[in-house]
């Protein structure tokens, strides 16, 4: 116990238990719930009660502990009080076996963050819905946070949280890890949202900012989280890799202007060696897997990039070779639209234009902006300057982010 | 155990044109299913095929109107009732539903209390 905390450190150390222990304790308390919306106003309450407790008992050792025990009494005394009035959805299915012996939990009550996960993923709920549950349960971000981590208005996602719970209770998907067999397709599932946050908050698809730091830590940390929980499991190893070895490039693209750079201008000594060390790591136990994940190849395309002392200094052969790879467990056009551009600093930019082109009629990657973009700056390298500037202007029209449009209007001006 | 309701939808084209080989095929796939059910952990409770959509009468209000509800190339052409403890059993009996010319729905069916 700390003696006599002030109001901001006991602030401080429940928005730090906020961001370490939210989804523990809200998936400990929905186990006695059964109930999603009951067990979120148990933990809300508990976090509540630790912002005046704190403060006159103290910080507690094990903050997750205590928000634990104090949730789950408060779920107790609602089912026993009030329950069936405040219920209006059917109980979550439970599996009806012994707690497994190995998820003891730090705290003294079973780790149920994988459950949950699994739940806020499960492929009969859409990707929107799973990625929404997913900020609001595991992350504990509230309604407002989750809209506008989304660009969509509060209503529409109370809505899309609501009726995404009610189909949870409703069409009874269960509350519980799936069997060894299933795992491995409903992992998928977790990983692809977690990518997904990633990607959205690393370019921001529309809007002033290149980078949603929020968003990209989230994403981390529901990473490491899933690390933990699946420690021998090389998908997660591999996203876990991907996701550092690029976030360490954070701080150089941009430039003190806020002027995109890209990585050949980027300013390598600046990049996070020890995120860089932790992935290359990671990529090393993920690419032992057969066939290895899609994320670990990304991760080791990335770590080709980390390792590279210069940007003259990059093995080009080596990424259009893992780009192949990528695209026998992956085939997706973007992944074809990404080996083009290495193809075209590998073997020149007549090869990378060739290559290119053969994606031209994909129609997934019809109105993709960074199409455009890479075939802008193959031409311009091969001073075909015309078709250099039809191209900027096409990926101009597709293009949201404003520090993209930005460096796109800059390379189009250089051609005149 | 909850009931969920399997509604089978297909290319009814399909089925106007398939051989008396391949509709003797469908009938023994449909025999191993509900013999297969018991395994997965549900239960079945009733099904139905339906004859063809030519052959639907849509009443709206006081209005008749020859053929159904909603025309789509895939129409429902039969449904199973199952009782399972979750989603994930129904998902995994839908698996097995045969549906060659086409897909299934699963839609829990409403609970009164």
């Amino acid at each position: 116990m700390t003696a006599d905390p002030d109001a901001d450190a006991v602030a401080a150390a429940v928005a730090d238990a906020h961001r370490r222990e939210w989804a523990f304790v809200l998936a400990a308390t929905v186990r006695v719930t059964r109930d999603l919306d009951v067990a979120e106003e148990c933990v809300q309450e508990a976090f509540a009660a630790a912002l005046t407790e704190w403060r006159t008992a103290g910080v507690p050792a094990r903050p997750g502990a205590w928000l634990t025990t104090v949730a789950r009494r408060r779920a107790l005394n609602v089912l026993r009080h009030s329950g069936v009035e405040r219920r209006h959805l059917p109980l979550l299915v439970e599996e009806e076996v012994a707690p497994d012996p190995r998820d003891d939990g730090a705290h003294g009550y079973p780790d149920d963050r994988l459950r949950l996960v699994v739940t806020c993923c499960h492929p009969a709920l859409d990707r929107p819905a799973q990625v929404a549950l997913t900020l609001r349960l595991l992350c504990g971000l509230t309604t407002a946070e989750v809209a506008r981590a989304f660009l969509v208005s509060e209503p529409t996602m109370a809505a899309r949280l609501t009726r995404a719970k009610k189909k949870i209770a409703v069409a009874r998907i269960p509350y519980r890890v799936p069997p060894p067999a299933e795992l491995p397709a409903r992992v998928d599932a977790v990983l692809a949202v977690v990518h997904l946050l990633f990607t959205t908050g690393h370019t921001v698809p529309a809007g002033e900012e290149l980078v949603r730091r929020d968003l990209v830590e989230r994403a981390l940390q529901l990473c490491r989280m899933l690390r933990g929980l699946l420690p021998g499991d090389p998908a997660v190893a591999g996203l876990l890799a991907l996701l550092l070895l690029t976030d360490a490039r954070r701080d150089t693209r941009t430039a003190d202007d806020g002027r995109l750079l890209l990585l050949e201008e980027q300013d390598r000594a600046r990049w996070d060696g020890a995120a860089i060390a932790e992935g290359v790591a990671l990529v090393r136990e993920a690419l032992r897997a057969r066939p290895p994940s899609r994320y670990a190849l990304q991760a080791a395309i990335a770590a080709v990039h980390a390792e590279a002392p210069t940007w003259a200094d990059t093995d080009w052969r080596e990424i259009v070779a893992l780009y192949g790879v990528l695209t026998s467990v992956w085939p997706s056009p973007v992944v074809a639209l990404n080996r083009a551009v290495a193809v075209g600093f590998a073997s020149g930019p007549a090869a990378g234009l060739a290559a290119l082109d053969a994606l031209a009629a994909e129609p997934q990657l019809a109105g993709y902006g960074y199409l455009p973009a890479a075939r802008a700056d193959l031409l311009r390298r091969l001073g075909r300057v015309a078709e250099a500037r039809e191209a900027y202007g096409e990926a101009l029209l597709l293009t949201g982010n404003a520090v993209e449009r930005d460096f796109l209007a800059r390379r189009l001006a250089e051609l005149d | 155990m909850s009931r969920y309701m399997i509604l089978i939808y297909e290319d009814e084209a399909s089925y106007a044109t398939a051989t008396p080989e391949v509709m003797g095929e469908i009938y023994q796939e449909h025999d191993r299913f509900s013999a297969g059910v018991e395994q997965l952990g549900a239960k079945i409770l009733g099904g139905e095929a339906l004859e063809p959509t030519p052959t639907a009468t849509s009443v709206r209000g006081g209005d008749v109107t020859d053929g159904p509800f909603v025309e789509t190339k895939e129409a429902l052409g039969g449904y199973y009732v199952i009782d399972a403890p979750d989603l994930d059993t129904a998902l995994a009996v839908a698996r097995t539903v045969p549906a060659r010319f086409g897909g299934v729905e699963v839609r829990p069916v409403m609970v009164f209390d």
